[in-house]
């Protein structure tokens, strides 16, 4: 199997610092047109600076190439394939792009009057409608900024409910499989959390949550499909033992990819969930955003939404700050707007039928991978897989090879290595997504590559341990990053 | 389809490789009383072509601070965003990709956001910077909470002057772990806020004063002094900045004495773009790195002992200590950083501060315009771009008058101070010419 890493000019480039001459000017601000004010007459000494020390002098050509050499360090999705598992790295449309950046939604200060902002007010009002429609909860608020700020958002929700009956309730049920966020959320929100071991049975059953569900937990929150990438079969039977105590579900919807058109969430007892624009709606990932986590609710959560709300009547859309029971702002203003622009284009462009086409297609191409890799890898759970297929690296232990090595030798045929070392519940765990927008072509040749390095595994693991080797760097030295500190430049 | 690259052929080989007769066989994994019956209501697609129309049809519902002379800040800042802030964040390599958890492959980003948290340390005056967080309340509200956990403190106190919206985001952010919040009031003739009232409101138990400077009036505050208050009762001292274009005159936070500098970096390369995404940004001293939230790049090594960058002290972090971390925060706002670094490095030292300076000279000929308009200032203290006036009439009359004339005019603060009932606060960047300033101060008349 050939790398598909070719030769190409890649530059070392300074710290911007490191390049600064001072003195240098770079693009200065405009001419004045009004007498200039004498900081020191106007402000005084004693508030004003001599000089920001160490900030860089550069020309504007300068700048630009140093970015531009930094981009060439990057791989993105527009790079090659990125089938990291539970991120989503779908097809970032030009057009989404495009949209955002119209002058007529690029410059509206959040303060300008509504009547001049009625646009902007009905595309959030529609995109609210859609993601209604999708989950099959009646009220969505548009606020969070990512999808754990949305889980903030949701579970604060879900206190100020039980505060409100005058039974505040203090714990929460989470599965092992569950990202991060959703415990660091959780305590967060004053829940402490119930751990379920699902120990390695794949989904959640009906028992384990009985065990533990009562009448202090305010709920239990579960991703579905899960981070294993199977669906929770039981949902319905145990939202109503969740129910049956009071209690609420929390769905992660940062999986939303895989069910979407194909299952409404709040037909299957889901009371909140949280959505991830910048994965199910195609919005760019920005190298670690900004994305945007809208929270959709039933009518019971409906009261509790942050404020303001997007209003519609008589035509006219305003903000609705008269909520008595909200929660509060989650943030200033009214959420990441511009990735609103973009998931509304996405979903305008897709249609009804088209997102739930797009959710098929994340599907086939998931068991694809699964069904043709999985007596190369050893496959965490052999059934049909939803949206991303979790494999291990126990075939390859015996090699002395790891997943690490796995996906750093993936790096050097040109692949964006999978999700890695998660979900926790299983060992060594290669989640692979390769989401809806690959082509089969794509796909073969991945699958190609994941067999040609088990063969390596087993034929000469040292080209593994020694991979990259065809990046700008190799293998970087993380324990040092961690005990000698430098998190910055200094002279 | 758009996106879905399928053929029938391709579906009809993948449905052989995994032995469905089906997509729908394929899917009935999915129990079936679970299923959708129908079609999602949402409207058929559009071309991409007609979806560009739909989309500038929309958006020109909309008037923009282009169209319109705008005196609006409060949080959000009018700025010129040079050209090459947009040619380097659409550079697909940086925003296609995601957060850089493969160094290798990351090195751009990696290195990018090291530089920007050193920019961040140099405009602050502080030790270390993080990569980004949300916004600048939610970098409050993150403030607040890493003030408790280094100080082992409950009382959060925060300024009245601080942003309406920063306090009620802090507010929520509160509500899970115990709000022992109070406010400190403003003096009504210097729109600072007083250093009695600080030393009156601080207590053995309080956590962070937390305090905006230029406050939400525009005032400037003397956060020197406050430090000093503040530190004999042996709390920290959380200073927000909404406005961080007034770095480049002010004096620097770590001179001053901060504990912790959070805010709003959206001034620099970011759109108003009706409110987000923005940039939080959060600063402290080397003592409390572990302490922070959000992620942090560090510099090392690879193999070959080149220069590299990776993201360090994650055992802060959600993902690995799960309830225990510092924050929830995993997607953050990282290109928004990109967005602000290009924008202060083509800006530079000299560039930089010439802007702050034609800020403070612009906001300094509006105030003297207003005055000779009959307009006063209402507070004494010194401001940066931004104050606040006292109007003949009702705000919102005057405000509705001036529309008319396609002025907006600035921001009634009667909403969030009632007791400020014929008030405007009126914000003036290099983006507001002497002619619409001539006009707002005529029309004012």
């Amino acid at each position: 199997m050939e790398s598909n890493g070719t030769k190409g000019l890649v530059l070392d480039e300074p710290l911007i610092f490191e390049k600064s001459s001072p003195g240098r000017v770079g693009i200065g601000p405009a001419h004045s047109d009004v007498p200039e004010s004498d900081p020191k007459k106007t402000l005084g000494q004693k508030f004003l600076r001599d000089d920001i020390e160490g900030f860089p002098d550069l020309s504007e050509m300068d700048a630009v190439r140093h970015y531009t050499r930094l981009s060439q360090w990057n791989f993105g999705l527009d790079s090659g394939f990125y089938p990291l598992g539970s991120c989503t790295m779908k097809y970032n449309p030009k057009i989404n792009e495009a949209a955002s950046r119209l002058p007529g939604f690029a410059q509206l200060h959040p303060y300008q009057p509504e009547d001049l902002s009625q646009g902007a007010l009905e595309l959030m009002h529609s995109l609210e409608a859609y993601l209604s429609e999708i989950t099959g909860l009646e009220a969505v608020t548009l606020q969070p900024s990512a999808g754990a700020h949305g889980e903030l958002c949701g579970l604060l929700m879900m206190a100020a409910y039980f505060k409100a009956k005058g039974k505040p309730r203090t714990k929460i049920i989470i599965p092992d499989t569950a990202h991060g966020t959703n415990p660091a959320s959780s305590h967060l929100a004053g829940f402490k959390v119930v751990p379920v071991k699902t120990e390695g049975k794949g989904a959640l059953t009906v028992e384990m949550v009985k065990a533990v569900m009562d009448e202090d937990t305010a709920g239990l929150m579960l991703t579905n499909p899960n981070t294993i990438g199977l669906f929770e079969k039981n949902i319905k039977e145990i939202a109503e033992v969740v129910h049956s105590k009071g209690g609420l579900m929390y769905c992660d919807g940062a999986n939303l990819n895989a069910i979407m058109g194909l299952v409404k969430l709040g037909d299957i007892g889901v009371d909140v969930v949280q959505l991830n624009l910048h994965k199910t709606f195609s919005t760019p990932h920005g190298g670690g955003g900004p994305g945007s986590g809208p929270v959709c609710v039933g009518k019971a959560l409906e009261p509790y939404l942050p404020c303001p709300r997007i209003k519609k009547e008589n035509g006219k859309f305003s903000l609705d700050f008269n909520r008595p029971k909200t929660i509060g702002r989650m943030k200033s203003f009214y959420g990441n707007f511009s990735i609103m622009v973009r998931a509304y284009s996405y979903i305008r462009r897709m249609g009804g039928v088209g997102l739930k086409r797009a959710t098929e297609a994340a599907i086939l191409n998931a068991n694809y991978i699964k069904e043709r890799l999985k007596g190369t890898y050893h496959l965490a759970f052999d059934e049909p897989c939803m949206h991303e297929a979790v494999f291990s690296d126990k075939f390859q232990e015996s090699c002395g090879v790891s997943t690490m090595d796995i996906a750093k030798r993936l790096i050097d045929y040109g692949y964006h290595p999978p999700t890695v070392y998660f979900p926790l519940v299983v060992h060594g765990a290669i989640m692979i997504e390769p989401t809806e927008t690959e082509t089969i072509d794509t796909l073969d040749r991945f699958i190609d590559v994941m067999k040609t390095i088990a063969e390596e595994a087993k034929t000469n693991p040292q080209i593994l341990k020694e991979a990259p080797t065809k990046t700008k760097i190799r293998r970087v030295d993380e324990t040092r990053a961690a005990r000698e500190p430098i998190l910055r430049w200094k002279k | 389809m758009p996106y879905i690259p399928h053929t029938a052929k391709d579906i009809e080989k993948i449905l052989k490789a995994v032995g469905a007769g089906s997509v729908e066989e394929l899917i009935s994994q999915l129990p079936a009383a679970s299923r959708l019956k129908g079609p999602l209501a949402i409207p058929d697609g559009l071309s991409e072509q007609e979806l560009l129309g739909h989309m500038k049809a929309l958006s020109s519902k909309n008037s923009t601070v282009e169209e319109y002379s705008s005196f609006l800040g409060a949080g959000a800042y009018n700025h010129y965003i040079p050209s090459v802030v947009d040619a380097i964040i659409s550079r697909s390599e940086f925003y296609t990709s995601y957060t850089p958890y493969q160094p290798e492959l990351s090195q751009g980003t990696l290195q990018a956001i090291f530089e920007y948290q050193t920019l961040v340390c140099q405009l602050t005056g502080m030790d270390v910077a993080n990569a980004s967080l949300y916004d600048g309340a939610t970098a409050v509200a993150e403030a607040c909470l890493m003030a408790k956990r280094i100080t082992n403190r409950e009382g959060i106190v925060l300024a009245n002057a601080l942003h309406p919206e920063y306090r009620e985001t802090v507010a929520t952010y509160l509500t899970g772990t115990g709000d022992h919040l109070s406010t400190i009031d403003y003096s009504a003739t210097t729109g600072a806020t007083s250093l009695d009232a600080i030393e009156s409101a601080i207590s053995d138990k309080t956590a962070c004063v937390v305090i905006q400077h230029p406050n939400f009036f525009g005032s400037l505050e003397d956060i020197e002094a406050i430090a000093g208050v503040v530190h004999k009762k042996k709390a920290l001292l959380v200073v927000a900045v909404t406005e961080a274009v007034s770095f480049g005159l002010l004096k620097s936070l770590g001179d001053c004495g901060c504990d912790i500098a959070v805010g709003e970096n959206q001034s620099f390369g970011n759109s108003l773009s009706y409110g987000g995404p923005y940039l939080g940004f959060m600063a402290t001293k080397t003592e409390f790195i572990r302490q922070m939230p959000g992620r942090l790049i560090g510099q090392t090594v690879d193999k070959e002992g080149r220069r590299a960058f990776c993201l360090t002290f994650a055992t802060r972090e959600q993902h690995i200590r799960r309830e225990k971390a510092t924050s929830n925060i995993c997607t953050n706002h990282g290109l928004c950083a990109l967005a602000a670094s290009v924008h202060m490095v083509s800006l530079g030292s000299g560039g930089l501060r010439k802007l702050a300076a034609l800020n403070l000279s612009k906001a300094e000929y509006l105030k003297k315009k207003l005055k000779e308009s009959g307009v006063e200032a209402a507070f004494t203290s010194p401001t940066f771009n931004e104050f606040t006036v006292k109007v003949k009439g009702s705000p919102d009359g005057v405000l509705k008058k001036l529309l008319e004339k396609k002025i907006i005019g600035g921001l009634n603060l009667e909403k969030y101070y009632p007791e400020l009932g014929n008030h405007l606060l009126i914000c003036a960047t290099e983006m507001n010419s002497k002619e619409e300033m001539d006009a707002l101060a005529a029309a004012l008349k």
